[in-house]
């Protein structure tokens, strides 16, 4: 337990607004991500997942207690160190991809690098290493429109993962391809993980959380419950033999 | 779903011994059926009364190839080709359990509902691994990997389900207020007098 969390929030509460009209969106919320971790979070509408992803990314203060990524409290960084934290530690993935639509799949993969001061050509080798690690090397210089959604949606997961960073937030990634798709982005995300980065994935849908080491239950801003960590598949056959 | 009948697919390909039914049964199921020989013998015995399937002369060691008969191919057929009947499947314990929950006055039925939930999906997770850790199906494995892929839609559907007694079961009767550890008695009333949030998924 000693180990530093990639993600850990500890406590957390958020309220929009104040008196009669304040909006708990978050409420005394815990949940921790290890690295190599995969936890995805299910509850209905209104019940915080966005709140939630907005806090683990730095996109939104907490009203109280404290946010880490990597072990360093977002709350104590000025903007400047929080916008550099992003976008050293922190990879986004949406439901609509959010690929920018005048550049190709190595454009956008390399554009975070560039943005952090890479030079064009060593951000464009990374962006490569990175496509190629999503098996989609071949179409590097194909621009969004010309590609799948599931293609679409690889080249994002590529572009969030490039250089050193090391904690993966996904709102509904799936969302939006069909369920073969799905599971081969959930393949992927899980690929991801097992080689390090920590991952938390917000989905509606029980069949992708299902991909997850864990799978928290979020209702009213709160934890309900998780699934806790996994045991082995043996635990099966008595359930279903009969 | 029934042992003779799947005995007899089994036969359908080509005589076998009852070790042998026994392992491809069980390789074709995933193991999510275990049977044991005991079963094997006396159903082949019952299958053979009936003249279902017809045992081949012992080999030297005594071991019996059994095979199937044109009669046992008829059932076979109609079994294939005849659909699965509500009838035919055993009752769901977990729709009578909530059924009956609903009417009990004083039991949380929002906590026996969250208990099922995480229990399915932890069901589901574990059902997900195996399907993870499966290499892409060959020929050989497609038969078990649709029974995988069953009970995962099986375990979805109960999920979902479970989600819509959730959102019918605030609708009509208010959660039992939790102990006093709520810091925030809110909470519970949110839930209660917006069901739409349950309803959006």
């Amino acid at each position: 337990m000693t180990t530093t969390r990639a993600l850990s929030l500890l406590g957390v509460d958020r309220i929009h607004g104040a008196g009669n009209s304040a909006v708990h969106a978050l409420r005394g919320l815990t949940i921790e991500v290890a690295a190599g971790e995969l936890v995805a979070v299910m509850g209905p509408s209104g019940s915080g997942k966005s709140t939630l992803l907005n806090l683990a990314g730095g996109l939104d203060r907490a009203t109280a207690g404290q946010v880490l990524v990597d072990g360093v409290e977002l709350g104590e960084l000025d903007a400047k160190a929080l916008a550099r934290l992003r976008r050293h530690k922190v990879g986004y993935v949406f439901q609509d991809f959010n690929l920018i639509p005048s550049l190709t799949a190595a454009e956008n993969v390399a554009l975070p690098l560039e943005l952090d001061g890479v030079r064009s050509r060593p951000a464009r080798q990374r962006a490569l290493l990175a496509l190629d690690e999503v098996g989609l090397e071949d179409l590097a210089d194909r621009l969004p429109q010309d590609m799948s959604g599931g293609q679409q949606q690889r080249v994002a997961i590529a572009r969030a993962v490039v250089g050193e960073r090391s904690l993966i937030l996904a709102d509904e990634p799936t969302g939006a391809l069909d369920s073969e798709t799905g599971e081969q982005v959930m393949r992927l995300l899980r690929a991801r993980c097992a080689q390090g980065v920590a991952a938390l994935l917000v989905t509606h849908d029980a069949g992708h959380a299902a991909w997850a080491d864990r799978v928290v239950f979020l209702r009213d801003g709160a934890a309900l419950d998780d699934t806790g960590s996994a045991s082995g598949p043996e635990s099966l056959l008595p359930e279903t033999a009969r | 779903m029934s042992i003779p009948h799947g005995l007899l697919a089994l036969l359908d390909q080509r005589p076998m011994y009852g070790y042998q039914l026994r392992a491809e049964f069980e390789r074709a199921t995933g193991a999510t059926w275990p049977l044991n020989i005991g079963q094997v013998y006396t159903t082949l015995t019952r299958l053979e009364r009936d003249g279902q399937v017809v045992g081949q002369a012992t080999d030297e060691e005594g071991r019996q190839r059994y095979e199937i008969t044109a009669v046992g191919r008829e059932t076979l057929r109609t079994w294939f080709t005849d659909p699965v009947t509500l009838g035919d499947r055993p009752r769901d314990e977990l729709a009578i359990k909530l059924a009956l929950a609903a009417l009990s006055p004083g039991l949380d039925v929002q906590a026996v509902v969250q208990n099922q939930r995480v229990a399915t999906m932890q069901r589901l997770q574990e059902l997900t691994r195996l399907k993870r850790d499966a290499p892409t199906p060959s020929a050989e494995d497609l038969a078990w990997t649709l029974v995988l892929d069953n009970l995962r839609y099986m375990a979805e559907a109960e999920l979902r389900w479970l989600d819509h007694c959730e959102g019918a079961l605030a609708r009509v009767r208010p959660p039992t207020a939790p102990p006093t550890s709520d810091p925030d008695p809110d909470a519970a009333s949110d839930l209660a007098t917006d069901p739409t949030q349950e309803s959006l998924r």
